[in-house]
């Protein structure tokens, strides 16, 4: 594309109209494919998937596809780890695939994680012991076959033939690759098709659920209105910054902002003149990642998404998509247009501020502990986005950080919702969690220090997470709003705690849930959670250090 | 014909698509609205292409067609399963979890 545009507009008139003057011959892109090692491998592996969904015998199919998962996760976690070892997040940091993606600090700590979380979360769908077995077969927690009708025969034959919905690997392998991608985007075509890439499959994971189908139909229907609306929006903004500047690569756009550009060509030199197209597009783009982010004035989808989609994919989406659209926000903010800070830190604040406080106080008033749990995650939404408007290397590095600790509790605590059950699946009702730590204290012991660590309380990652966080935006200016953020935290304290207390001590139900016991998989995945939070509580300067030298955009 | 009208048009669309989404009742008709704004979004992209005369904008007017091809696969799925799950794809209809 960096041919054309040299072109002058009549030159471009000619490719499609004569072929007067012989067209130069298209350079073949180079493409790193060992930079790019980590992408490659998680499409490689779900484009697998498909074809093992095509070939392999039904019975096999689960096995199968649950391998595939963990080895092309774990290979392409290796490859973000060899990529970073190799010096490419520091030193070596490269712009690849002809300036689409980077590969840089920030996008590799962020790939990392994703790969980690997307590890932990495959883990919690493959789970097959919580629910009875039906007609001799194990399920998950996944429909028999999610095109039937709930309550149909033709799903009553499904269930007997002992179906299930192994496509949700290959699904969520895909999401993992674009959110991959999405952090790393160096350009502004492929950050639109990365959003796209790892929004699709999401839709269709929330829809896609065992029990309770219509409220996940409903959840999914949502979902993807929502996030088609605010993807159009984010396409306009695209559309809006490429007429501002004549071009989609990051770089480019940022020397235009800064009026650093030489080769001026006077169609250039009137879009540039006109800041209504930069600010308004900047917005419309802004408004698709805080849409992602779930930050109060978009965050109408969360608390439905949350509560209707299957609990693992729950977890998933809530841990993976946050590591994403942040990490996408912060390049977008700091390497596109640093030349703008003035203009974007106070929408910010207020974006902050509200989102701080909307997700706090909301969350009180709520009796679901799903839908708590994504008001929460509003609150953490906002606690971030504090650490993103210090709009220093710190402020990097500490949401980095933040973002590392939280999706593992995040992912654990969705993980802990699962064990809960009653005949009905999930037992989600908050008054049906009362008196939980007499019956199971381990599970209640576990749940709460999630709890703890959403709160920030001391010894946990969320205190590490959200000291680091604060601290970066009192030292980049933004003192004010860690006041707030203080208080929306002390109000957040007081749900989190009110869990606690409900469940030790209040007498239990004689008629109350039943705590599953799952199998290896969730163990581990609640394990790792635990272990994360607590690590990154305790000693976490390994991981802060780790963060703090990964802080560094390229250019 | 001045390149700048067609972004004008290309606003009016986005704005009626908009619109459409957020007054309209029927999942159906919703989605269409986005795939308006969509295109509309490819229309903005096509006009400033040729303002700037560089290729950019065409390519991704192609690439904004085959994602919204996609979208048409994953939304019109989901909302035929809610439809044969509900007999209704009013998006009120469906409020199972409204606090």
């Amino acid at each position: 594309m960096s041919t054309a545009a040299v072109l002058s507009a009549p030159a471009v008139h000619s490719l499609w109209t004569t072929a007067a003057e012989p067209v130069d011959k298209i350079p073949a892109p180079t493409i790193e494919y060992a930079q790019l090692a980590p992408i490659l491998i998680v499409v490689g592996a779900a484009v697998l998937g498909i074809l093992l969904e095509a070939f392999v015998p039904r019975r096999a199919r689960y096995h199968a596809q649950l391998f595939l998962a963990v080895v092309g996760l774990a290979a392409a976690f290796a490859a973000t780890v060899g990529l970073a070892a190799s010096g490419h997040a520091s030193t070596q940091a490269r712009i690849a695939a002809m300036g689409a993606i980077a590969v840089d600090g920030p996008a590799l700590f962020l790939q990392g994680t994703i790969l980690l979380t997307a590890l932990v979360a495959v883990f919690t769908f493959a789970e097959r012991r919580l629910d009875p077995a039906h007609h001799g077969h194990r399920v998950d927690s996944f429909a028999a076959e999610a095109a039937a009708v709930p309550g149909s025969e033709h799903e009553k034959s499904a269930v007997k033939a002992g179906f299930t919905t192994t496509e949700v690997f290959p699904l969520a392998l895909f999401a993992v690759a674009g959110m991959l991608v999405f952090p790393a985007a160096n350009d502004l075509l492929t950050l639109f098709i990365a959003l796209e890439v790892f929004s699709l499959p999401l839709y269709l994971l929330c829809a896609v659920a065992r029990r309770k189908r219509l409220m996940s139909q409903e959840a999914a229907v949502k979902y993807f209105l929502l996030g088609a609306f605010s993807s159009a929006f984010l396409l306009f903004g695209i559309a809006l910054l490429y007429g501002y500047a004549g071009s989609v690569s990051y770089a480019r756009i940022a020397d235009v902002v800064d009026g650093a550009v030489t080769d001026v060509d006077p169609a250039l030199a009137s879009t540039m003149g006109n800041d209504v197209l930069l600010l308004i597009g900047f917005a419309l783009l802004l408004t698709g990642l805080l849409f992602k982010v779930g930050a109060v004035p978009f965050h109408m989808w969360t608390p439905d998404v949350y509560q209707g989609a299957p609990t693992p994919v729950t977890g998933f989406t809530a841990a993976a998509t946050k590591v994403a659209a942040f990490g996408a926000m912060l390049r977008l903010l700091y390497v596109v247009l640093p030349g703008l800070t003035w203009d974007w830190r106070p929408v910010m604040w207020g974006v902050a501020i509200v989102t701080m406080l909307g997700g706090a106080v909301v969350a009180i008033t709520q009796t679901d502990i799903k839908r708590l749990l994504a008001y929460s995650s509003i609150a953490h939404a906002g606690f971030i986005l504090a650490g993103v408007i210090a709009a220093t290397p710190e402020g990097v590095s500490s949401v980095l950080f933040y973002l590392a600790a939280y999706s593992f509790v995040t992912i654990g605590a969705f993980a802990v919702v699962t064990l809960v059950r009653d005949a009905g699946g999930e037992a989600t009702h908050l008054s049906q969690w009362a008196g939980l730590g007499r019956r199971s204290p381990l599970v209640a012991a576990v749940f709460a220090v999630f709890l703890l660590a959403f709160a920030g309380i001391p010894l946990t990652s969320g205190f590490s997470g959200k000291f680091a966080v604060f601290k970066a935006a009192a030292e980049g200016g933004a003192g004010a709003l860690v006041v707030v953020g203080v208080i929306a935290s002390a109000i957040a304290a007081f749900f989190y705690i009110r869990v606690i207390v409900l469940m030790f001590f209040s007498e239990p139900k004689p008629e109350g849930p039943t705590v599953a016991v799952p199998s290896p998989l969730t163990m581990t995945a609640i394990g790792v959670g635990v272990a994360v939070t607590l690590v990154l509580g305790l000693a976490p300067q390994y991981f802060l250090d780790l963060a703090g030298s990964a802080g560094t955009f390229v250019r | 014909m001045n390149p700048v009208n067609y972004l004008y048009l290309a606003a009016l669309l986005f704005t009626i698509g908009a619109t459409g989404v957020l007054i309209r009742r029927n999942a159906i008709v919703v989605f269409m609205c986005v795939e308006l704004m969509l295109n509309a979004c490819n229309l903005a992209f096509v006009a400033f292409s040729r303002m700037h005369g560089n290729l950019d904008g065409q390519i991704i007017a192609f690439f904004t067609m085959v994602v919204a091809a996609a979208e048409v696969v994953v939304g019109l799925a989901i909302i035929v399963s809610l439809f044969r799950s509900r007999h209704s794809a009013s998006v009120d209809d469906a409020s199972l979890m409204k606090l």
